[in-house]
């Protein structure tokens, strides 16, 4: 440990040359550092002024979102730009977006796991709360869609007095238990993640009101190691199951599309390309969201500038992926020598919504390929700037794929213009106002950071006797 | 609750890593059975310097992925294949590839949920509490400290248990000393608890009771303009409009396309008519091409009942006599003198008019098409 005493008074750029690998936690000294400042935040009387400027903002969204499903309901999906030929519109591209963000929660969480990433505890907890609240607002959107609302029950198959049951065999039903499932494993992953730093603030509450509630949802973990060793090998488990599952589940969104005979949408490319898109556009809202936050609550010795640069390649990668998929997309089209596909992906490059098309590609394709240079991977400014093009290009990839496969359909007399409602544009805004209250809220009650991961991460979690032999007698 | 107090366990809290594997391997070695170490964070290697045997939780996991797997399958084809067969575009009732996606799902859901609830299950919890949180110095076992906790009921427990932890050079040693009745839910808990769960238990209740009972009222619509709309009938009034009708007229000089064909000059070559009488002749051109269009007609739109061979037998008719033989009137053989005999006019009119079973063509095939096929019926057929 003395080997790390002086950390404190390196610089960054010090810090990286001492250490090869850059150390996954860095100017922290002591185990209790890490719980210090992760659980000083919940534990505050106050917060910083712009929590409260957010989350005044979050709730305001919130609850036009409240106001306008209300409208919805009580008058119809007729207040909805949707209507024929284009009838999927904001409320899928919403969903598909959605969904998309909360991929690179579970990811972070499992994927990384099993490849052993260590610098993944920094950010995992914060990505898998990302994770729930994403898919929050993408359950939210299929299931306002349905227009009537109170029947949404019907998708379950659950034995009613009409003797019927759901069509098995419709992508849509798919998506009920696709999502439903990643939704579970989601939360239930964050939630046993959680249970011991739970503990941990259980044991530091001042007040009775604090001891009893994180009391509840600590469930009495008491840090035992026969329970540690249970835990571990659940942990594990859960990050095996979830990695098949955070593929399978944009793959069966994906269907939702290819399964249909619309040009552009009846593809094999697509669970792939929607998979890499998912990630991609996950990554890109971790690094929205945490680039304030590590700043906002002093978390930059956990997200280091080590994690940023390692998302920025992630970033990179997967917008070369999507790249690479709207090219095959093209390809494909005039390689298969069907004229309506041909029509079709033309149509969007150069039709009316030649507009959305470019958007996407700027951002999506063009705008990550600044990280090739380590200096970009390095301006938090410039990542910031970038995370949020992404976002916005991974929006207009959905709205692409679902809005100009549809308007020029197979019979020109019905082709059409779809321009979304004020109600479209104001639910959509709603929803990030969900996401926001949920996040603000989880920011300022939950431990941000897993701290029992990253005290396992730490050089002086590791044992420098010889107790390993001792182990195999 | 009485003050009568016994002790409970022995505690020994040390400051690094080192420190508990150390202590652990000589706990262990001693032959203590009733023992734990608690740690903020899982430490590695000490599963080994503690003896842990490997949890079975792994083959629960996969015992349960299986039963979801299987459970998922027999699910869809219970609902599916069995008791609510779905008919659609002639696919077959039970195809194994489109029920892979909602039975990989509950394959993953179930071992999840197994992986989740049986760790927390094996390890005893929820178990809200326990003597070890009396210790003081055990707060800091989710922080930054490492304690070894000997149980009072350990066999081996005595004065030496002591002395052993002494020796292994803790940061601090502590006595536990466990009320007789410990762990009891108070009282106000417990009747909180009770209401909250009667209450969470009303709904289904009613529901329950609303799907087993009749009831002389009209069911609560919660939006009653999308169950019940109101729609008009052609003749029907409407204080809608201006001029009291539900039914709109055409916009002023609106005509039908039909007028021309039947009242003016060309109504032989549209109707097949003339006069009252089936005309006698084609009333067009007729050129190889028009005898080749002619053929290819036929082929595209009559041969599927009537066979390319005009014999009635085409694959319309073999299945539908499968599948309806009793009921079925099948297409007629266009080969036999009845129809050779008919005049090309009358021909003209049962293809744009359809007759018996067959439907009218003159929507899917131009007029002119129409007259090549019939000129194809009475000379190459």
């Amino acid at each position: 440990m003395a080997k790390y005493a002086n950390v404190n008074e390196l610089s960054d750029s010090q810090l990286d040359n001492l250490l090869e690998p850059p150390a996954l936690v860095q100017n922290a000294e002591t185990f209790h550092d890490i719980t210090e400042s992760v659980c000083s935040i919940a534990e505050a009387d106050r917060m910083p002024r712009s929590w409260y400027v957010l989350f005044t903002l979050a709730l305001c969204f919130l609850g036009v979102l409240g106001a306008m499903i209300f409208h919805l309901f009580t008058t119809g999906v007729g207040v909805w730009g949707n209507n024929q030929p284009v009838a999927w519109g904001f409320p899928i591209v919403n969903f598909v977006f959605w969904v998309g963000i909360g991929h690179a929660g579970t990811l972070i969480s499992a994927v990384l796991y099993l490849f052993r990433q260590g610098w993944r505890t920094g950010i995992n907890r914060f990505s898998e709360a990302m994770t729930i609240f994403a898919v929050c607002c993408a359950g939210l959107f299929p299931a306002i869609h349905v227009g009537r609302v109170w029947v949404i029950y019907w998708v379950f198959p659950i034995p009613n007095q009409m003797d019927m049951w759901p069509n098995f065999r419709s992508p849509l039903l798919w998506d009920v238990f696709a999502v439903g499932t990643y939704f579970t494993v989601s939360l239930l992953f964050w939630y046993m993640g959680m249970v011991p730093d739970l503990a941990t603030q259980r044991d530091r509450a001042k007040t009775k009101l604090r001891q009893f509630l994180y009391g509840i949802f600590a469930l009495g973990w008491n840090g035992s190691n026969r329970h540690w060793h249970r835990y571990e090998r659940a942990y594990l488990l859960l990050a095996a199951l979830a990695t098949p599952l955070v593929l399978s589940v944009h793959s069966v969104v994906s269907f939702d599309f290819a399964v249909a005979q619309i040009p552009g949408w009846h593809t094999t490319i697509f669970p792939p390309y929607f998979v890499a898109g998912a990630i991609f556009s996950g990554f890109a809202m971790v690094l929205t969201l945490s680039i304030p936050a590590r700043a906002l609550f002093n978390f930059k010795h956990i997200i280091t500038m080590r994690h940023i640069e390692l998302m920025c390649k992630v970033i990179m990668c997967t917008g070369m992926l999507v790249g690479y998929a709207y090219a095959m997309e093209f390809f494909m089209a005039w390689y298969s020598g069907n004229r309506y596909e041909g029509f079709t992906f033309v149509n969007r490059a150069f039709g009316p919504y030649a507009w959305a098309y470019w958007t996407m590609v700027s951002c999506n394709v063009i705008s990550p390929q600044i990280f090739w240079f380590k200096r970009a991977r390095r301006c938090i400014p410039l990542i910031f700037v970038i995370s949020i093009f992404v976002n916005i290009g991974m929006w207009f990839e959905r709205f692409v794929i679902t809005v100009t496969s549809l308007n020029r359909d197979f019979l020109p007399s019905s082709w059409n213009y779809f321009s979304p409602t004020i109600v479209d544009v104001l639910t959509l805004a709603g929803s990030f106002g969900l996401f926001f209250t949920l996040f603000l809220l989880f920011c300022r009650w939950l431990p941000q950071v897993a701290i029992s991961e990253v005290k396992n991460v730490m050089p002086s979690a590791h044992p420098h006797g010889n107790h390993g032999e001792v182990n195999h007698d | 609750m009485t003050n009568q107090t016994s002790i409970h366990g022995i505690l020994a809290e040390f400051d690094s890593v080192d420190g508990i594997l150390h202590a652990a391997e000589k706990v262990k070695q001693e032959g203590y059975r009733k023992w734990d170490c608690h740690t903020p964070f899982p430490v590695h290697g000490l599963d080994g310097a503690m003896g842990i045997r490997q949890t079975r939780l792994p083959w629960l996991v996969l015992v349960m992925g299986f039963a979801g797997c299987s459970g998922g399958i027999l699910l869809q084809w219970w609902t599916n294949a069995h008791d609510y067969v779905y008919r659609i575009s002639g696919k077959p009732d039970w195809s194994l590839p489109a029920n892979i996606p909602v039975a990989f799902e509950m394959t993953i859901l179930f071992a999840a949920l197994t992986a989740f609830f049986s760790m927390w299950i094996l390890n005893g919890f929820p178990r809200w509490y326990s003597p070890l949180f009396r210790a003081k110095c055990f707060t800091r076992a989710t922080d930054d400290r490492f304690v070894l906790a000997i149980d009072a009921r350990d066999d081996l427990f005595g004065e030496e248990t002591r002395k052993l932890l002494e020796s292994l050079s803790p940061s601090t040693i502590e006595m536990i000393e466990a009320p007789i009745e410990d762990g009891k839910i108070p009282l106000k808990l417990k009747g909180i608890l009770g209401i909250a769960l009667t209450l969470l238990l009303l709904p289904p209740a009613m529901i329950a009771n609303a799907r087993f009972t009749k009831s002389t009222q009209p069911r609560v619509h919660i939006v009653p303009n999308m169950d019940t709309q109101v729609t008009h009938r052609g003749q029907e009034a409407s204080d809608f409009f201006a001029d009291g009708q539900a039914m709109r007229l055409p916009i002023s000089g609106t005509y039908a396309q039909e007028d021309d064909r039947l009242i003016g000059e060309q109504v032989g070559f549209w109707t097949g008519k003339e006069n009252g009488a089936y005309l006698s002749s084609i009333p067009m051109d007729v050129t190889p091409e028009f005898e080749d269009r002619g053929r290819a007609r036929f082929g595209i739109y009559c041969s599927a009942c009537h066979a390319v061979n005009g014999s009635g037998q085409g694959t319309v008719h073999l299945r539908a006599q499968e599948l309806l033989s009793k009921t079925w009137v099948g297409p007629t053989d266009l080969r036999t003198d009845a129809i050779k005999q008919q005049a090309p006019g009358q021909l003209f009119e049962s293809i744009s008019n359809g007759i018996r079973n067959m439907p009218s063509y003159s929507s899917q095939i131009p007029a002119a098409d129409r007259w090549a096929i019939v000129q194809y019926l009475k000379e190459s057929l």
